[in-house]
């Protein structure tokens, strides 16, 4: 389509990127009588660095004093409990366990302790034998460790998920397909273009986690640069659920990363990785022999008993870290109006939500004026797990919901009810259905499940199980009907 | 929450929760019930709609959809019941069973005995962690032959298929009469893991290649696949470098393994073997569990239908006689062990009085060895292979000359049937 | 000319050995282990049939697709066609096991049948 053909469309703040900061901060400008219209280039929010994101909410001990990261993460961490229960989201606070296996280690452990206690984190240094009484399985080998009470496990995707639900439920706008192919300035106005439309803007946000350099580079900034990081990870069967009770953090040895851990997960698995390899292509994904030997030797050094023939999948994500070390949270220099919330990488999902809080601030000092919406609604209702109720609770949904009876995912329990509900919350693939509702997560990975979550998504959307895709357009699983490739003669 | 009570219920209506149904009904069970997650009967034979089943039991190569049928259509002339599109979510060890559908709701039903015939699942390519990125197009070769036999869709047109299994072979030529193409099918072991007649129908019929001792090393693609890369691989099953071999394609077929699929019996605290995967049983097929029976794939994955019906019937049998109170507690146990080239047997522990069946793998292939069982019994055997399930009968006149308390099933190689003889 | 041919009518799986002469006749054959592998060579060299198993549409059925079989095997050269000649079928349900499907088949003297009962669709 023509830049000229495109649909005109204007707005007083266009954020770009749907990951966890732009689904968030959508969500802070949707409690303001404002115009916030949120460009999202996958099939759905929260595809990019999100949703490959290790989950973990950080308990504020590991960031360097003075950064962006160490003023947003503890007050971040705080937030979690709050803005969980609001979206109706699992947050699962089970602790930070960062492990000393020599006594170097342990003078770096006397370090975190200190930070933590001077932060006002929450911290308790334990002995070898407190860690071994409270995490049975961990190395027998460990001298001691710093214990972070409030750190915990979130599902990133799903949080952004809900996050750019209740977002849209308070009147903010999705636009999802929609890349930024170019932007500029004319008039003292801000211009996207999307492959649809030309999007005029007062404010824009640059939340585009990977691309946020390019979008900056497009209106002519080029303060900064990404650095692309990718990082492996390794989940296990759900059946080694009670192997750590807590995620489990060696030592760092690098000044870049805080090192490979042992995860448990909001969901109860347990998950080894990240990697942390810097990559030239931004969406290299690729997960790797080399990744799974170096996760693999150095997380059985803090749990022995990690079994590979247990790991159900792997995925890779890459960070979006940029060339400063830090985030950039700040207006352009040379742009005005254009915010940056860019190089989010870790503790960037712990710290989301602080800095979503800051954003209407900043707008205010910008000069925006934001009138607080009287009906604004916080909560998130209405999600149903139905795998956490009891049978009587369960038997009590399927006579009022039939399709409550349907069982669809079995390793994960998920029944047609919850997975026409998350198609109606915005799930339009089959990896939106999953990481809304685990369907197809499981120790089967869809084998089972597939064809009949197809079925369901080609039946809501109206679509024919040929169109039903992964995760957008070029995904679909399926290519023919029956007979149709026989007769195009291929073979 | 609606409750029944049966004498024998079944985990699973395809070919072994059917003939174990059948087998505890004709044994005098009244109450006979099984519960199905699908809309019919037949389970994953229904999906088999290729020929060779049925050769030993009813001297006929019968598709498994007509396997399945001749069973079906005896269980409709009893008063067998059948719960369809019923899920369950939960075993007991008091041998409850929860479960679900749609116009009943939550089920809770107390069984006198219970027989596990729920099947296995697929191993996946994260089980493999096959380098690379996820694009669409990656399928396990038991999904790809339920869109294809059942929903009526082609995944894609060019094909490779890593696994030389039956389901692979057989889904080789299904892919080709269906009009695609099977670039390659690839096997990590030197030799190809189904039957010989598999290899000459699926591959040699359509000519395509075989490589063994290979595997998938990357996939290749984003949206959707691409390419993959194969490679030599040496005894330990890694990749020799210098050997890869870029393959184009948009569809890859994996058919690396079948797990027995016992979530639920663990979740009941059935005692798990595992070298199987499945229950541990006796010669009554009971678990550790009182009452609680297990047969077919969840057992231990099987070769050919016609033994899973036959170890169903007998897991029917007993399970019916449990329900009517009269399986006693055999006097005598002995342990059976997996001794000299013997992967698994089952049952793990026998009575003495009964005959049995045993069905055992061995690790790896050898030729011209006997098969000694607790040296009561011993058969030759030309060549013995892991993929090929063995099985042999014991009398209770033989099984009671053992002496001691382990029977121990062992290959003697030829060597020593040499010194033997 | 040598032709190598495994035998599949039992798990020995005999690798059989033909010596074919200039007019495509069997001069020798040797690697049998009984006489049931030296019908089966014989044949798979002079005329290798094949039992066809796939589906054909069905339509008002509980599912889209019916698994058939020819009931007799047919030449193996004629498989592609037969696949081919299934991609048009459309058959009505209800169907019972054993309905013959399309009668002489391919005019090959074997009819393809149902390989279920497959009921209508509620």
């Amino acid at each position: 389509m023509k830049r000229k053909e495109k649909t005109k469309k204007a707005v007083q703040v266009a954020i770009v990127g749907g990951g966890i900061i732009g689904t968030l901060t959508a969500r802070e400008l949707s409690r303001y009588e404002l115009d916030v219209l949120l460009l999202e280039k996958e099939a759905e929010v929260g595809w990019g660095t999100t949703k490959a994101n290790s989950g973990i909410v950080h308990a504020g001990i590991h960031e360097d004093p003075g950064t962006l990261k160490a003023r947003y993460c503890f007050p971040g961490n705080q937030m979690f409990p709050k803005l969980c229960a609001e979206l109706d989201v699992s947050f699962r606070q089970n602790g930070i366990l960062v492990v000393a296996l020599s006594p170097e280690e342990m003078d770096m452990v006397h370090m975190y302790y200190q930070r933590g206690l001077e932060r006002g984190v929450p911290v308790r240094l334990l002995s070898r034998e407190e860690v071994v009484a409270q995490e049975p399985n961990l190395n027998p080998e460990v001298v001691g460790a710093v214990f972070a009470p409030e750190g915990g496990a979130v599902m990133p995707f799903e949080l952004a998920a809900a996050a750019m639900e209740n977002a849209v439920a308070n009147g903010a706008e999705l636009m999802v397909d929609s890349p930024v192919l170019d932007a500029w300035v004319e008039d003292g106005k801000k211009y996207l273009e999307t492959p649809t439309h030309i999007v005029e803007a007062d404010v824009v946000i640059n939340a585009a986690g990977l691309f946020a350099d390019e979008i900056a580079r497009m209106f002519g900034d080029d303060s900064f640069s990404i650095l692309p990081r990718k990082g492996e990870e390794y989940l296990f069967d759900l059946e080694l659920s009670g192997l750590v009770k807590s995620t489990i953090f060696p030592v760092p040895r690098s000044k870049v990363s805080k090192g490979v851990l042992v995860i448990s997960t909001a969901d109860g698995n347990v998950m080894i990785g990240p990697t942390s390899d810097d990559v030239e292509d931004k969406d290299d994904v690729a997960t790797s022999y080399s990744g799974f030997e170096r996760i693999f030797s150095e997380t059985r050094q803090l749990v022995p008993g990690l079994d590979p023939r247990k790991i159900i999948t792997q995925f890779a994500g890459v960070r979006a870290a940029s060339d400063r070390g830090d985030f950039v949270i700040e207006f352009s220099a040379t742009v005005p109006g254009l915010l940056h919330l860019a190089g989010i990488e870790s503790p960037g999902l712990t710290a989301a939500p602080a800095i979503a809080a800051d954003v209407p601030k900043m707008l205010e000092e910008h000069g925006l004026r934001l009138v607080p919406k009287r009906d604004f609604q916080p909560r998130r209702e209405g999600v149903v797990r139905f795998r956490e109720l009891s049978r009587e609770e369960q038997d009590e949904l399927i006579r009022k919901n039939p399709a409550f009876g349907r069982m669809v995912c079995r390793c994960e329990t998920v029944t047609e009810a919850e997975i026409v509900d998350a198609i109606r919350r915005g799930a339009r693939t089959l990896d939106g259905v999953k990481f809304r509702t685990r369907a197809g997560a499981g120790r089967c990975q869809s084998g089972f499940c597939q064809p009949v979550i197809m079925e369901i998504l080609s039946r809501e959307l109206g679509i024919p199980v040929e169109q039903v895709s992964k995760r957008g357009a070029g995904t679909e699983p399926v290519h023919y009907k029956a007979k149709e490739l026989l007769a195009k003669g291929v073979s | 929450m609606r409750e029944l009570l049966v004498d024998v219920a079944v985990i699973g209506g395809g070919p072994a929760g059917l003939a174990a149904a059948l087998a505890a009904y004709k044994a005098g069970a009244g109450e006979v019930l099984i519960i199905e997650r699908n809309h019919e009967l037949g389970g994953i034979l229904q999906q088999c709609i290729h020929h060779g089943f049925g050769l030993h039991r009813f001297k006929a190569e019968l598709t498994g959809p007509e396997y399945a049928q001749r069973f079906i259509n005896e269980l409709q002339e009893t008063e067998i019941r059948v719960l369809l599109e019923t899920m369950v979510l939960e075993v007991t060890k008091e041998r409850d069973i929860y479960a679900v559908n749609s116009r009943e709701g939550m089920l809770k039903i107390k069984a006198k005995a219970i027989v596990l015939a729920m099947g296995c699942r697929e191993r996946t390519r994260g089980a493999l962690r096959i380098p690379g990125k996820r694009p669409a197009g990656i399928f396990s070769a038991g999904t790809a032959q339920r869109y294809i036999n059942i929903d009526g869709y082609i995944p894609g047109r060019k094909a490779v298929i890593l696994g030389s299994g039956d389901i692979g072979l057989i889904m080789a030529r299904r892919l080709t009469l269906e009009g695609a193409k099977v670039e390659a099918v690839v096997e990590v072991l030197p030799y190809a893991a189904g039957l010989a007649r598999n290899v000459v129908q699926c591959l040699e019929d359509f000519d395509i290649p075989l490589y063994l001792q290979s595997t998938v090393i990357e996939i290749h693609g984003d949206e959707r696949l691409e390419a993959v890369t194969i490679a030599q691989v040496d005894e330990t099953w890694k990749p020799i470098q210098g050997t890869e071999q870029r393959i184009e394609c948009d569809t890859l077929l994996l058919s690396v393994g079948l797990i027995p699929e016992n979530e639920l019996s663990s979740g009941a605290g059935v005692e798990l073997d595992p070298i199987t995967n499945g229950p541990k049983v006796d010669d009554t097929l009971m678990t550790s569990i009182p009452g609680v029976f297990a047969c077919g794939n969840v057992l231990h994955v099987h070769d050919l239908v016609d033994n899973v019906s036959k170890e169903a019937e007998r897991a029917g049998g007993f399970a019916a006689h449990y329900a009517l109170g009269q399986l006693s507690t055999p006097v005598k146990r002995v342990k059976v062990e997996a001794g000299e080239n013997i992967r698994y047997v089952v049952p793990h522990m026998i009575s003495l009085d009964k005959p049995v069946e045993f069905f055992l793998r061995v690790q790896r292939p050898q030729e011209d060895v006997l098969l000694d069982v607790g040296g009561l019994r011993q058969v030759k055997k030309p060549s013995v292979r892991p993929s090929e399930m063995l099985n042999i009968t014991l009398t209770p006149e033989v099984l009671r000359k053992l002496e001691g308390d382990t029977l121990r099933v062992r290959i003697v190689s030829p060597e020593e049937v040499g010194a033997d003889a | 000319m040598l032709k190598h041919i495994t035998c599949t009518v039992c798990p020995l799986s005999c690798e059989i050995t033909l010596e074919i002469g200039e007019n495509n006749e069997i001069l020798s054959l040797t690697g049998n282990k009984c006489a049931r592998g030296k019908v089966y060579a014989t044949k798979e060299h002079t005329a290798p049939e094949r039992t066809l198993t796939t589906t054909v549409r069905i339509m008002g059925g509980v599912h889209p697709l019916l698994p058939v079989r020819t009931d007799q095997p047919i030449p193996k050269p004629k498989l592609r066609e037969a696949m081919l000649a299934t991609a048009d079928l459309v058959v009505q349900a209800p169907v019972k096991m054993g309905d013959v499907i399309v009668e002489n088949f391919l005019g090959l003297g074997v009819n393809l049948i149902a390989s279920r009962d497959l009921d209508r669709a509620q």
